[in-house]
Formats: C-alpha cells, structure tokens, sequence
C-alpha cells in the first residue's frame, strides 16, 4: 500500500481486500470490555480539521485510541489563509512535533495532496472539499460486504447531489474498482456530465432504478443548492429523488439503504425510513471505527515489520 | 564588454519574419543602430561574438506580461520584469494594467514609462485599463492614456461583463488611430468560483470548473460587437478549440480582430493537474489534448496571431495555499521562447520563422512598437536576441523574476538565450544579465 490514503485511486482491489479483511478482525476489539490493542503503542497521531466534523473526527480518534497511539485533535475552522497561518506552517509544525500519521479534513478539494510535501509522516484524508473521502467509501464497502456477502456485482446507486458530494466519488471509484454496478441518479444539474467515464450509469429517474437493487445509498442534499439554483425548491427535490415510504416499497427484498450521515431527514430520505430494519446508518458509523483501525495500522507500517505484539 | 557601443555578431542563422529573410549573415551594431547586416562587413575596431550554431533574431516583444508595480513589489518590480524579460529574449513588454492603483490613468502610465526608462533593460508599453479600476462600469479616459502613449487597452483578468460598456469603448477607440481593445474572454457568470477547466478531470477533483463555453460566449459577443462598432478587438490568451474556429471565421469576414495564446496553453493540459500543483493553475484554464493540439495548429496557421507569456508572478505564500485559495498565474518570460521551441518548432508543428513572428513581428505590428520586431536593416534600433536552438536546460530556480511560479519548474526545455542586444547595448551576454 501506499505511504498515504489521498484517494480510492491510491488503492488497488487487493489493498481495497486487505483493508476489509484487517478491519474485520478488528472489529471484535470493539466488543471487548477493554477496548484496546497495542499495535500502534508510541505512535502519535494527528487529526487536523480545518472543518467541523464531530462524527468523523470522533471515529479516527477512537479508531487511534483502540490501537494505543496518542491522539492530538487540532481544530480550526475556515481556510488556513483567512487564520493566518498557512497549511505549509501548520504541517511544518506537525513535523517538528514528530506526527507518524496526519489525519486531514479540509474544505479545500486537495489540501491533503499539498500536506504530503512537507510532512514525512502518513497522510489520510477525512474529506477534501468536493473531492473525496475514501474512509467513508471503505467502511460502506465494508458494511456493504458484510450485509450482502461480497462487492462484485452488487447493484448500487448513489442518490442526490454527486456534484458536491466527495462521498459520492470515493465510493463510485471504490465500487467500479471491485466489479460493483453503479447508478448515479439526481437531477442533470447534480451529477457531472461526465461521470459515465468513471465506469458508472447514471439515471434522473428513481423510480426506474429502485426495483434493481441490492443497495440504495442517499447522499446529504444542502439547502444552499436551491439558493444556488441546482433544484427549484427542497420540497420539489424531496418529491423527485426523496427516499419516500411509497418509494421503499418498489425495493427488493433484502436491499439495503445506507446514508453517510448527517441525514436530513424529510428531505432526501422520509423519517421512518431512516428508521427502519434495512438501514443500517448506524452500523456503517460502528464499522467505521474499525476500518480507521485498519488503515491506520496498514499505513504505519504496522502490518508488516515491527509488530508489537497482539 | 570591452566596447560596449561597437560589436559583431558573426555566422548567425539570421531571421527576419518581417522580410522573410532567413540566411546566414553577421549583424554589426554600432551606436544602438545596426550598422550593417551581411557578409563581409567593415568590422574594424569592432568586438567579434562567434555566433555560427545560433539564431538571431528581433528582439522578442511580450504581448502580455504583468510587472506587478507599482503596488506588489514582493512579487515583481519593473526593474525585475524587464530583466526577467531580457534573459528570456525580450526586448519590449506590455506591462498590464492590474497594477494599485490600476493603470487607468496617465499619471499611472507615466510613472511607469519612468520606471521603466530608469530600468533601461527592455521596452515597456504601460497597457492601459478599458474601464475605471477594472471595474466594468465607467470607460476610463482612454484619450489621455493615448496621449501618453499607450496603444493597448485591456481589464485583463475581468472580462468586461456589460456589453453597452464594451460596445462604447470599441467604438470610442476608433477615434484614435490603430488603437486596441483587449479583452480576457469569459463569461463571469460561468466562471463563478472556477478552478480549472470543467471537464472529466474537474469533476474528478472535485474543483469548481470554468467551461470552455464560458469563453466561447464571451469571444462571440465580443465578435459581434467588434463588427457593429468597427473597434479593433484583440482576443488575449485564447485556451479553446471552439475560439479558434470563431476567430477563424470572423477574420474570413474581415473584423479587425488579433489573438494571442500563452505558451503554457500550448504545453500543458487539465490532465497535468491532477497533483493540484497550484503552478498550473491558470485562467483561462489549461484544457483537453485536443484543445492544446488545436491551439498549435491555430499558430502555424495564423488564426493566431501572437505568442504572449501572460507572464503573472505571484508570492511564493500565495502558490503554497490550497489550491482554489491560490491566486491564478504562472510566470513565463524567461520560459517562453524555450517551450515554444521545444513543444512546437522542434516536433515540426511550427516553423521557425512563423515561430520568432508570433513572438516577435507579430505582436509588435500589434503594439505600434516601431522599434520592435524588424526588419532588421542598416539605421534600425539594434533590438535583438541571439539563441542558441539546441542546448537543453531544467527550468529550476533562481530566476531573474522576484516570483518563482512557473508551470515549467522541474521541466526539462531546449533553447536557451544567449544574448540579447536592447537598443545596441547587450543587456544579457553570454545566457548572464549583465547589470
């Protein structure tokens, strides 16, 4: 694997396998009363969040936590141009401080690409602007194998706004990669014109797609996309591409709805929807911890040389 | 030098798109004038320059640099630029009129030219701004500017976005003779927050994209008013296929419109940015393959007209942001006649010849810059460049440029400058500035 997690692209289908296998056995960490290994004892961790994520955030800290490395959590909000300090200053910083691994979540598509030219340590991205969010993507692969048996031929559809949606990307390239079908379904103005080139349909009928799959998968829709002119209106957009009770029902048996959080709940996906048995948006969140676990221990170097001990 | 007022350059490839003169030839400079041009001159007394194995040719004249003073000096001075420029060949530049204060005045103008003649290190043509302070509304007084001078008008890097405001402003130029409008074609609506060009690779990167409809629109409205007020329209930095084929037409028909391309739109395309090495961000956006492919072939077939740097310094601070926090701009003069030997001269894209017009007659015929651009004969000014068109060099810093954001950093180029002669005296000798 590589020194860093940038994007599903840095990652072949073996390394996608490996990531999943090792997640999974950490998964029964997470069930122990003590919730902890030592694999990565000594090992200093960074999260730098240049934007409010508290759900993420959490999830790489507990993930770092569970393997025994120490934490340092580094909050800021807006751009490192408004605050002054520049990211090149903040990752020279980091540096000096001996940072073995910099967790980076950043409103700016890219910044973690920039961080890893000053920093010796592991870059993981938790989200770049619009761009992508493979951790996100690998534990929906995760959930996704682990409620349906296997990746290959799975037929999945990302709904809502892929345009703005760095989830809706990893996870395309994520599922392409492993022989999964996708649909990308939205209003045109939502989904790039050229998204069939990543290897992947796309549809601006729902209700066309929904009887074929094995997994529907709602992406966040911001209000701020109707002031920008992308949809008419919230209400307009729920009733088209919304997952409706109605909707639910032209499901097959056995499909699985997924959401990477935070819902909006009554507008792309109806309350009691998000609360039913087939959604399993809070075990994505539970794997979640252990697939962090997983790409942490994987990307330092933890997995093949030095191993503490178990 | 030993004289410094009285020299030969001996058995160059001497080029001249001005005449069509190619041949072997020594070129004598006495006084700042060329003295002779041929075989077998009278070069007594003179200090000889072995130039067998090299080209010389006019000076080159940049249509398009942005010298930054006054008002960001940490970027670039005039005294830098026109070093910059003269390394690179240049022996005049349009100085661009994004400058604080802006340049849409004649003191500005002034006070430029000052700096410049203080310098002494290459030509420089303040451009003047179309509108009060870049800001599209108000036409600055562009008869004062012309009284000072200046030839050239442009908002560079504001497309002016009220067509009332940019029909007034052709039309009112053509009271003045052989004066030009430039414009930076792209329709700000479409370009709101663009990053790069939109396409398959913005969307995988998730950057805002600037579509090459954006230029499109704005080139055609621009078109068309150039043909209902009969201005002189002069098409900056054009970046698309679909521009060309407009252009193209329109100078079938007969409007008074020129184009330029930078040589980075020549080289690079949006696939280089997918690192978000911020050096290649630009705007107009570098585009597809097939873009770049037709913007070499609108060179060699002179839809377009020029070759110009848009040579834009920035601080090192601000290309280390994060990308869409980056300011936009790569420098170019001491880039730009490499690259395009390189990347269209040597693949057999472009002839030489056509080559040194575009980045030299060219854009002086443009300019008014009578100075410039040859032809070269007994009496003319001694602007000249001396290159040599086959050694190869990595472009790394240090540059004579207080800025180092160039698109070619780390790349490996072929032809370097050897000496450039500014008005008989050799501001660059040797591949070194001399002061």
């Amino acid at each position: 694997m590589n020194a860093h997690l940038l994007s599903m692209h840095d990652l072949s289908p073996d390394d996608v396998s490996r990531v999943l296998d090792t997640a999974e056995s950490f998964r029964e960490v997470g069930t122990r009363v003590i919730k902890k290994v030592p694999a990565l004892r000594g090992r200093t961790v960074v999260n730098l969040f240049y934007e409010n994520s508290t759900r993420t955030r959490i999830s790489f800290e507990l993930a770092a936590k569970r393997l025994s490395a120490d934490v340092i959590n580094f909050t800021t909000s807006g751009s490192s141009v408004s605050k002054g300090e520049s990211l090149k200053d903040t990752a020279l910083t980091l540096q000096a401080m001996g940072a073995d691994a910099v967790v980076i979540r950043h409103s700016s598509s890219g910044a973690p690409y920039q961080l890893t030219k000053w920093l010796k340590g592991s870059v993981l991205n938790a989200g770049d602007g619009t761009h992508e969010h493979p951790t996100q993507a690998l534990l929906d692969l995760y959930t996704m194998r682990e409620k349906l048996g296997r990746l290959e031929g799975l037929r999945v559809a990302i709904v809502g706004d892929v345009l703005h949606s760095r989830v809706a990307r990893s996870l395309s390239f994520g599922l392409v990669k492993m022989g999964a079908d996708v649909t990308l379904v939205g209003p045109p103005t939502l989904v790039p014109p050229d998204a069939p080139a990543w290897g992947v349909q796309v549809s601006s009928d729902i209700d066309a797609v929904l009887p074929k799959l094995d997994v529907c998968y709602m992406l966040r829709v911001q209000r701020e996309r109707q002031r920008q002119q992308f949809f008419p209106s919230v209400r307009e957009y729920a009733r088209l591409f919304g997952l409706t009770r109605a909707r639910v029902g032209t499901l097959p048996e056995g499909c699985v709805i997924m959401h990477p959080g935070p819902m909006n709940r009554g507008v792309e996906i109806d309350s009691d929807v998000a609360d039913l048995p087939q959604a399993v948006i809070e075990e994505q969140v539970t794997n979640g911890i252990a697939v962090r676990m997983s790409l942490l221990y994987l990307l330092l170097g933890a997995g093949g040389e030095e191993r503490t001990d178990g | 030098m030993a004289d410094a007022t009285r020299f030969v350059f001996r058995g160059a490839r001497v080029i001249d798109p001005s005449v069509g003169r190619d041949d072997i030839s020594d070129v004598l400079v006495e006084d700042g004038r060329i003295a002779g041009l041929g075989s077998a001159l009278d070069e007594g007394g003179a200090e000889i320059f072995d130039c067998s194995g090299l080209v010389l040719t006019p000076g080159l004249v940049d249509l398009h640099t942005h010298l930054r003073e006054p008002g960001r000096e940490d970027k670039e001075t005039i005294e830098t630029g026109s070093r910059a420029a003269a390394l690179g060949g240049f022996t005049a530049v349009a100085a661009m009129a994004n400058t604080d204060p802006v340049a849409d005045n004649a003191a500005v103008v002034r006070e430029v030219q000052a700096l410049a003649d203080r310098a002494g290190l290459c030509e420089v043509f303040p451009v003047g701004a179309i509108t009060r302070g870049l800001a599209g509304e108000e036409l600055a007084e562009l008869g004062e500017m012309v009284e000072a001078g200046v030839r050239l008008f442009s908002d560079d890097g504001n497309c002016v976005p009220n067509a009332r405001v940019l029909r007034n402003a052709l039309r009112y130029a053509t009271a003045f003779e052989e004066v030009v409008i430039a414009e930076h074609c792209e329709e700000p609506s479409l370009v709101e927050g663009g990053q790069m060009h939109e396409g398959y690779h913005s969307y995988s990167l998730g950057l805002v994209g600037r579509p090459r409809e954006a230029e499109e629109v704005a080139l055609a409205r621009d078109l068309a008013i150039a043909r209902m007020t009969g201005g002189r329209l002069h098409v900056c930095h054009v970046s698309s296929a679909g521009s060309i084929d407009l252009i193209r037409r329109a100078k079938q028909e007969g409007l008074r419109v020129s184009a330029e391309v930078t040589p980075h739109h020549l080289v690079f395309t949006d696939e280089d940015l997918v690192t978000y090495d911020t050096n290649l961000k630009v705007h107009p956006p570098l585009r597809t393959p097939e873009d770049r492919d037709a913007l070499r072939v609108a060179v060699a077939d002179r839809t377009i007209d020029v070759i110009a740097t848009d040579h834009a310094p920035h601080a090192v601070e601000e290309k280390e942001a994060e990308f869409d926090q980056s300011p936009p701009g790569t420098i170019g003069l001491e880039t730009g006649l490499a690259a395009v030997l390189t990347h269209l001269v040597e693949p057999g894209i472009v002839s030489l010849p056509r080559a040194i017009e575009a980045l030299s007659s060219a854009p002086a015929r443009i300019l008014g810059a009578t100075e410039q651009g040859g032809p070269l004969e007994p009496g003319a000014a001694a602007n000249l460049v001396v290159f040599d068109p086959n050694v190869s060099w990595t472009v790394e810093p240090p540059f004579a440029s207080k800025s180092r954001n160039s698109a070619f950093l780390g790349r490996t180029l072929t032809g370097k400058v050897v000496h450039t002669c500014f008005r008989g005296e050799l501001v660059v000798a040797d591949a070194k500035a001399q002061r």
